[in-house]
């Protein structure tokens, strides 16, 4: 399974309220509400456990988690293999 | 550093970037004392205007009964102004220990302790008895005091969909390596109106080994028979761990919270939460007029009742004009409007009709789930309720949305 795959399918289950909604690349996910910054730590975790790497709070920031996109280059930075 | 004009600038232009947003708040001038019929001026500088209030949380009509005010001159006369100083050094009457026992007897738990209010004791709470051993897992929509607690807090934390009881099953399987597990709700919430699931997160904390910590500060003093509030609506008396709640909304609306629950938590409290250590104590007049509104709800449900009938009569009325309303029995009895342009226009109007309510809108409430909330009193007589639901009626029509559901709206006025 891709990365981007893993992490869409992630946010779908644990984020999405309204199974008609979708998730694309570069669909906005915190500017738009559907994660909220407050919730968005499950997604660190999940990220960190997944490709064993530690994002480092001052990275995890709202904006670097807004798209699927940047979380897949935020990953990449820590995890240059993960694919 | 100086305040330099390029600093100057810098915030100009973030607070005009709020304006833009639409996101800026203003104030409104009320000239008279909180009730029902209320004096505001608003826009400033425009006469005040008489109209009837729909939007505060003085849900027992209590914030300016006669006997309040009365206990509060008592209060005033007896133990004078202020305490100047902080509950641990010279701040503690006994009068404050008096509303102690008075809010643990009501609330049916071991020990309580004030707060200078109830975002101050969500925001001292968790830090004082969880460490990184431990995890706390939060309702999505809690209030925003549970979400400073909780970041201010070294205790590890996750998140479960709003009352969705299946995501906190699996969240709290997930941490069962942590020492303590604490699950964070709101009783009532605040936007909505709809109450937690309680009977059932205590059977999950039950299962899975983990205390119930709950903001009850939308429903302390009429949720529930004896109005105690949601954990008697659960019926789950008794096994809630930590309750907070705010003499700011029902019992009284004056100012001060409270963290009420397991005595050695409440101690804990006590002894390591900061906003109880380093703020002032709660000043004599409020804390000697709060006691008078304990034994006032501890007496009687005269005015739970009332507010019960007057939300029952209130969400009929506007059910039959047509309105979209989100489900629920407590007196938060929003009303939908999905688009957030419409819910501001709609509150203006509302406002030129004499009614006094709000429009909420994203980041506040969900994107496309804007709306007017509007919460009942028992300080609500029927006549105004009904000037009220005609009011709506008038303004609902304007729009063209009486009868219409939820897709035909957005279909009307887009997201």
């Amino acid at each position: 399974m891709s990365m981007q795959d893993v992490i869409t399918d992630y946010i779908r289950d644990e984020y999405l309220e309204d199974e008609a909604q979708s998730v694309e690349l570069d669909t906005p996910l915190i500017s738009s509400g559907i994660v909220d910054s407050f919730s968005m730590v499950s997604l660190k975790t999940f990220l960190e456990n997944k490709y064993n790497i530690k994002i480092p709070d001052e990275e995890a920031t709202p904006e670097a988690f807004d798209t699927v996109r940047k979380i897949m280059e935020l990953v990449r930075k820590f995890a240059p293999d993960a694919g | 550093m100086a305040y330099s004009d390029q600093t100057r600038a810098s915030y100009q232009q973030l607070l005009a970037g709020i304006r833009d947003d639409g996101l800026f708040k203003e104030e409104r001038y009320i000239h008279s004392e909180q009730g029902v019929e209320i004096a505001v001026e608003y826009p400033a500088g425009n006469p005040p205007k008489e109209v009837l209030n729909f939007c505060a949380n003085n849900y027992l009509g209590l914030s300016s009964h006669p006997e309040v005010v009365k206990a509060a001159h008592e209060g005033l006369d007896t133990r004078g102004y202020g305490m100047s100083s902080v509950r641990f050094i010279c701040g503690t009457q006994d009068i404050h220990r008096q509303l102690e026992n008075k809010l643990t007897a009501f609330l049916e738990t071991e020990d309580t302790v004030l707060f200078p209010s109830c975002m101050d004791a969500n925001a001292g709470l968790f830090e004082a008895v969880l460490t990184q051993d431990d995890v706390m897992i939060a309702d999505r929509l809690v209030h925003a005091s549970i979400v400073d607690g909780v970041r201010l807090c070294s205790a590890k934390y996750d998140t479960f969909k709003h009352s969705d009881m299946a995501h906190l099953e699996k969240k709290l399987q997930e941490h069962q390596s942590a020492r303590y597990r604490m699950v964070l709700t709101d009783g009532v919430f605040s936007m909505d109106g709809d109450v937690a699931k309680l009977d059932q997160i205590c059977e999950l904390a039950d299962k899975y080994d983990a205390m119930v910590m709950v903001d009850d500060s939308h429903a302390t003093g009429f949720i529930g028979k004896r109005g105690k509030g949601t954990h008697e609506h659960c019926g789950v008396l008794g096994r809630i761990d930590v309750i907070t709640t705010t003499l700011g909304k029902a019992l009284g609306g004056a100012s001060g919270g409270c963290v009420s629950g397991r005595r050695e938590l409440v101690e804990m409290c006590r002894q390591r939460a900061r906003p109880y250590l380093f703020s002032n104590t709660v000043a004599p007049v409020v804390v000697y007029a709060a006691n008078k509104v304990m034994d006032i709800i501890s007496a009687t449900t005269e005015r739970r009742d009332k507010l019960e009938a007057n939300t029952r009569y209130w969400r009929e009325g506007l059910t039959k004009a047509g309105f979209d309303l989100k489900e629920g029995e407590t007196p938060i009895v929003p009303i939908m409007l999905y688009n957030a342009k419409l819910a501001q226009d709609f509150a203006r109007d509302l406002f030129a009709e004499g009614i006094y309510v709000i429009g909420f809108f994203f980041p506040v409430v969900a994107k496309g789930a804007a709306r007017i909330r509007t919460q009942l009193s028992a300080a609500h007589e029927r006549e105004h309720l009904d000037k009220g639901l005609a009011a709506f009626k008038k303004v609902g029509e304007k729009y063209g949305i009486l009868g219409l559901k939820k897709d035909e709206i957005i279909t009307k006025y887009g997201l």
